[in-house]
């Protein structure tokens, strides 16, 4: 099995990139301190809005702190808010899953009624409205990003949880008289991970994404700490004298999603082996 | 037929039910009173004044009695007044901006369907040819773009750079002076940038989804019947593969509308767009939260409207849905 994996993942071009592409973007975060030339709140106020040039390579901002050294120490904010909601997401998710998919009857039914209603609010919406309540702060946007996308992988654990649990090793393990507690994490868990792990890839894009729009509104991370989306912010501010405020952590958001995207459809590939025949 | 709607119906009022519940006691368990909003920022204000004020707006009581309470005004759709300055009444402070972005997104579902399904259904029919690899580049770069920061590019090129196109607001500042078609001209020129923003997440998720859902389709044996029985090639898409792989993008725009109504916030703030996201983003700023409670129980119920409208067109589309 892992070996067909890494043949089909290794040849995917797309998903090769996506992963090297996240990895450097973990490395970039990791060794902020070391490479980014200046400190992230370090102002400097003879150059202040400063087109990027030989001191400040990606420019400054409108108070003089040096673009490039907060947007090395934003993609920290962005890869760890990305990595905790999903983390929040999977494990709501799994749970409900498979409690759902498990025991079936008017838990199923309750569990599902309460997925339809979570999928019809507007999220956004919803995530706006707790954060007015209990306050912007990165530790808040990671719990509340985490609470609002379990849906999915509910949904796609259940599922794996219908099919399974029909299966002969199911039927043995329980005839051999295994609890629940152990059929469900020893046995229909793992195997139900293929679904969930794409989906957790792809849901840091999205968790990536919904960070940067909250703080760029002013109701994500809160400034001093530096986040791709409150760079944004100045730049849109800014917008008519200093186009490098608005360019430059855009595609910063743009790669770090679009490799989280690759590296997801790639797994898709490689891990779906009803997708093996079709290429 | 009749079946199926009434217990779509009675699904649909269940969930908006439960939306309300959820939305209701997360707010009100959510540290911080809303009345705070109102104390905070009056320092001679007195515990007796305060509890007055508790009163007022029902906090002393459990907070299943206070749901049935606002249920049951919000029934006659008295969401009470803002909290806000003006204190105007919930109700007409959302209903003048609801058209604003109903209409814009209506018109960004407009773009949707007219460019993402020609598209998904054209990479489809020429599988890994040079076009279907462009469209699927194009697919991952529109998927990945902020579309805020998109909108604050194109604001910039077409704005500030080339003059094209203004940057903010509905309406020019002689809108009233101009003539019919001066008029239309100049609310298409503000909208085009804000209604292109909305829907490229959409373009490229339903075009992508066109794409997968039509190879499947082209792939059974009916089609292979169609084909072989001399049907022209423009005749067994359009006519015999469409319906069957239109179905799940049907259900797909239904799931869409939460995030349009959601997305709102984003790209009115951006354009400064008179509509309900600007005023949600408003009444989170100075958590009014009346305006909250409010605006969600509306975004709720136009997002269930736009499910049920979905369901209706997957029933007109697919004969067996109505029969069940």
């Amino acid at each position: 099995m892992s070996g067909i994996f890494y043949e089909r993942f290794g040849h995917n071009k797309l998903a090769m990139t996506g992963s090297v592409l996240v990895a450097l973007l973990f490395l970039a975060a990791l060794l902020a301190p070391v490479i980014s030339p200046y400190e992230p709140d370090h102002i400097d106020r003879y150059h202040v809005l400063e087109p990027p040039g030989r001191l400040h390579p990606l420019g400054t901002d409108d108070i003089g702190r040096d673009v490039l050294s907060r947007m090395l120490y934003g993609a920290r904010v962005s890869l760890s808010v990305g990595f905790v909601a999903v983390g929040i997401a999977t494990f709501i998710g799994m749970i409900m899953g498979a409690v759902a998919g498990y025991y079936g009857g008017i838990a199923d039914r309750l569990i599902m009624r309460f997925v339809d209603v979570m999928l019809s609010i507007p999220s956004f919406f919803f995530i706006l409205a707790v954060i007015a309540f209990v306050g912007p702060s990165i530790w808040n946007i990671m719990i509340i990003i985490g609470v609002t996308s379990w849906m999915g992988v509910a949904r796609l654990v259940r599922a794996e949880f219908l099919t399974l649990k029909s299966r002969d090793y199911i039927l043995a393990a329980r005839a051999i008289g295994a609890s629940d507690m152990r059929i469900i994490l020893r046995h229909m868990l793992p195997n139900s991970l293929a679904p969930v792990i794409i989906s957790a890839v792809l849901g840091i894009a999205s968790a990536v994404l919904l960070e940067s729009s909250l703080s760029f509104l002013g109701l994500g991370v809160q400034p001093p700490m530096p986040s791709w989306g409150n760079i944004l912010t100045a730049g849109k501010a800014n917008i008519e004298i200093a186009w490098w405020l608005s360019v430059f952590p855009g595609v910063a958001i743009l790669i770090t999603v679009l490799s989280y995207n690759l590296l997801g459809e790639g797994l898709r590939d490689a891990l779906d082996p009803r997708l093996w025949e079709r290429r | 037929m009749l079946f199926y709607l009434s217990k779509r119906i009675t699904e649909i009022f269940v969930t908006l039910i439960g939306i309300t519940l959820l939305s209701f006691f997360i707010i009100h368990l959510a540290p911080g009173k809303p009345t705070d909003v109102l104390t905070d920022l009056n320092p001679k204000i007195t515990p007796e004044a305060r509890a007055r004020l508790e009163k007022y707006y029902g906090l002393d009581k459990p907070i299943i009695i206070q749901y049935l309470l606002w249920a049951k005004r919000v029934v006659k759709l008295d969401f009470g007044d803002s909290f806000s300055t003006d204190s105007r009444p919930v109700w007409e402070k959302i209903k003048e901006r609801v058209p604003v972005t109903v209409s814009i997104n209506l018109l960004s579902m407009l773009l949707i369907f007219m460019i993402a399904i020609p598209v998904g259904i054209s990479s489809a029919t020429h599988q890994y040819s040079l076009y279907d690899k462009v469209t699927t580049v194009g697919v991952f770069l529109g998927f990945a773009m902020p579309a805020f920061w998109l909108g604050i590019l194109l604001m910039m090129l077409f704005g500030v750079y080339l003059h094209w196109l203004p940057i903010s607001g509905l309406k020019s500042m002689n809108y009233e002076t101009l003539s019919a078609g001066g008029k239309v001209l100049d609310l298409a020129k503000h909208l085009a940038l804000p209604v292109f923003v909305s829907a490229l997440g959409g373009i490229a998720g339903i075009s992508r989804y066109m794409r997968s859902s039509m190879l499947e389709v082209i792939r059974q044996d009916y089609i292979v019947t169609a084909r072989a029985k001399g049907l022209p090639e423009s005749k067994v898409i359009y006519r015999h593969a469409l319906r069957n792989a239109l179905l799940p993008i049907i259900t797909l725009l239904g799931l869409s509308v939460p995030g349009l109504i959601g997305g709102s916030v984003i790209f009115e703030q951006i354009f400064s767009i008179p509509g309900m996201g600007q005023l949600f983003w408003m009444s989170v700023m100075q958590r009014d939260y009346p305006l909250i409670m409010g605006l969600l129980t509306i975004g709720a119920i136009l997002t269930l409207i736009g499910n049920m409208l979905a369901d209706l067109c997957y029933a007109v589309v697919d004969p067996r849905i109505r029969r069940r």
